[in-house]
């Protein structure tokens, strides 16, 4: 996994709620059984009409944001379904962050495991994020993981995150959570010795 | 160990699967019951065999085809090649690995959260995960159970842990006995609409009261489905007499003497009394009414004596521009009668709404009557057993001369991965889970309810209050 440190990115803005892992990526692009090429996916439905050309009204579709790396979205972002689809498309088009007021409890753990930082900041904060992204040109954000940071480019917006020290570190050091794991074997092992063979009694 | 505070059905069941706890750390937990089916294990699989891993507990793991199995004719081929090329890939990793598979040939075949049930595998203080979000079915049983991503299934697979950060508790009590005419569904629905779906985000919900009591394993399963459409890790109901009936003689559940020792150890799985949540809610069951979503999110519910939402009712400007968007997909206007609104499809089916109780409410109301003219009605059983056993009551004969598709078992038009969908614009009156945009088919509109308003829907062409019906 590619080690998430520091990160300048062109922002784009989701200025809605609720976007839900259908939408992010659609159950008829679920088939595939590799991690890559998803992001040709990504927002299918909202991205192209019906005659597959691309809608030029939906957010990521205009110029100003090819290339964007950052995306500031509604709260409860990722809902739904556990598809890890779902940060893989959004990796493979190109996000490395999210920015959000809240998200949902799987699609947040499913980023960590691709690289991507979900960022949760108040509400007025990405509210500023998503019009100032609309308002100004070539609008970045620079976000620094180690310092738990963020700043946009006149440093008009500036704010600190929260993330626990684990996740932080695994995100910087690009590791695999198996591998950290892998480590503990004994403990995993001096478990199942004395682990019950119904699993479900409980162990005190 | 002695513990001072009482402590939840949730804490007793955490605490009895910490491997390792270190401050600052996700703990790892140890996971009884791994499930797989065909969408979200092909990478996983992948993983283990680049990294030269291989599956750590065969004999906790089970795999099963559901998502886009198609459920015609099972003699014919699977038309769709990328389809076949996710099935193929699991029967040829569960091979690899040692894994055991119902390939969509078994008869222990059906949707995933319905089989494991179904075989007794499902027991109470187990954690159980699978790499699908509606695996918190199983906290029906006092477990603790929950959807995970592919990464996570990997690791599972791998090591048979689970990292996770102790998620917040909440208690939903639906006090008093539930109205005739209100279904598990019901229930449900009235939650989401009550507390959003997001009200429960980063929470465990137990559900308590006697309206939750009240229900069979099968109702209980309905409610604790849908707990993610709120937003929760997981939702779980504590185990009783209901559940260890539910339990005996199915072929995973002990036997025996052990069964009697596993209902005693089970009996422990409640929360102590005086037990603190980090957050209550109560609704009073009476209250309830049969629900109907009309919108693109599960939240957006209404009860059937209810009209159209306007959105200048909404509380601000985010809610306002959402149900605007929401009724422009759906094509609705604000303000009418939902009972006014007239339907082209019905599904009865999916983890929620497709086992034996659901497919006898439909039975019953369907019986004697016909399908609208306008309607294309189908029903998928949960299950080969569920299949089975309908078929063993003549239910398939009500609804087949009543004007119902009867269809193999899968997962089918919950999301429309085989080739079960919604057309563009096709309005569907759905058992299942989730009515967001395109789920069922690019551009179909879902309204969610339960078995008994789906079959009433289906034979008026639009929906009906089944209290009057």
């Amino acid at each position: 996994m590619e080690p998430f440190i520091k990160h300048t990115g062109l922002v784009a803005p989701m200025d809605r709620a609720n976007v839900d892992t259908d939408q992010i990526i659609p159950k008829q692009f679920l088939k595939r059984i590799e991690r890559t090429g998803y992001g040709q996916f990504l927002f299918n439905d909202w991205r192209f009409k019906e005659d597959g050309s691309l809608n030029p009204e939906f957010e990521l579709n205009k110029n100003r944001y090819k290339g964007a790396s950052i995306l500031a979205a509604g709260s409860n972002f990722g809902s739904g379904s556990s598809r890890e689809h779902a940060p893989w498309a959004l990796m493979d088009y190109g996000f490395r962050c999210i920015i959000a007021p809240s998200f949902a409890d799987i699609f947040y753990n499913n980023c960590f495991q691709n690289g991507i930082l979900p960022i949760i900041a108040p509400d007025n904060i990405v509210v500023d994020i998503i019009n100032k992204s609309r308002s100004t040109s070539n609008y970045k954000l620079n976000v620094d993981l180690k310092n738990l940071k963020a700043w946009d480019q006149d440093e008009d917006i500036v704010f600190q995150f929260k993330l626990d020290e684990f996740r932080r570190n695994s995100l910087m050091n690009g590791l695999d959570d198996i591998g950290i794991t892998m480590q503990h074997e004994s403990d995993i092992s001096n478990f199942e010795k004395t682990r019950h063979k119904h699993g479900g009694v409980l162990r005190d | 160990m002695e513990y001072d505070q009482p402590r939840t059905l949730f804490e007793k069941i955490w605490q009895s699967h910490v491997v390792r706890e270190q401050a600052g750390e996700p703990a790892l937990l140890y996971v009884d019951l791994h499930l797989v089916h065909e969408v979200t294990s092909p990478q996983a699989f992948d993983g283990l065999r680049i990294a030269d891993r291989s599956v750590r507990r065969t004999d906790l793991t089970v795999a099963v085809m559901d998502h886009n199995t198609p459920t015609w004719d099972l003699s014919l081929p699977v038309k769709d090649p990328i389809a076949k090329q996710q099935l193929d890939a699991l029967e040829k990793n569960c091979d690899e690995f040692g894994v055991e598979l119902y390939d969509r040939f078994s008869p222990l075949q059906g949707i995933v959260h319905i089989i494991a049930p179904e075989q007794g595998r499902t027991q109470p203080g187990k954690i159980i995960v699978c790499g699908d979000s509606h695996t918190s079915t199983h906290g029906a049983f006092g477990a603790f159970a929950l959807g995970i991503g592919t990464s996570e299934v990997e690791h599972v697979l791998a090591t048979q842990t689970l990292r996770q950060k102790k998620p917040l508790t909440m208690e939903i009590n639906i006090d008093g006995q539930a109205p005739t005419g209100v279904s598990a569904k019901d229930i449900i629905l009235g939650i989401i609409g009550r507390i959003g779906v997001a009200g429960a985000a980063g929470h465990v919900i137990e559900y308590t009261g006697q309206a939750i009591t009240d229900l069979s394993m099968e109702g209980r399963m309905t409610v604790c489905n849908m707990s993610i459409e709120a937003g929760a890790r997981a939702g779980m109901v504590a185990p009783d007499q209901t559940t260890f009936d539910y339990i005996r003689g199915r072929s995973h559940a002990p036997k025996d003497s052990e069964f009697q020792n596993a209902t005693e150890q089970w009996s422990r799985l409640r929360s102590d009394p005086g037990s603190v949540y980090d957050a209550r809610v109560t609704i009073e069951a009476k209250d309830l009414e049969p629900f109907i979503t009309w919108g693109t999110n599960p939240g957006m519910v209404i009860p059937v004596t209810d009209k159209i939402p306007n959105p200048n009712n909404a509380i601000d400007e985010t809610e306002k521009e959402s149900w605007e968007r929401a009724l422009r997909y759906m094509d609705l206007k604000p303000d009418i009668p939902i009972t006014d609104v007239s339907i082209d499809r019905v599904f009865i089916g999916s983890c929620t709404n497709a086992r034996i109780e659901d497919i006898r409410a439909a039975a019953t109301v369907a019986k004697g009557k016909k399908v609208n003219d306008q309607v294309y009605a189908m029903v998928v059983p949960g299950s080969v057993a569920v299949k089975e056993q309908a078929e063993n009551e003549g239910l398939d004969r009500i609804l087949i001369e009543a004007g119902f598709d009867w269809r193999v078992a899968g997962c089918s038009m919950c999301l429309g991965m085989n080739p079960d969908i919604l057309q563009p614009k096709e309005r569907c009156a759905s058992t299942s889970n989730r009515n967001f945009e395109g789920r069922q088919g690019k551009g179909g509109r879902t309204h969610l309810v339960s078995p008994q308003m789906a079959a009433a829907a289906a034979i008026e062409g639009k929906f009906v209050d089944i209290r009057d019906w």
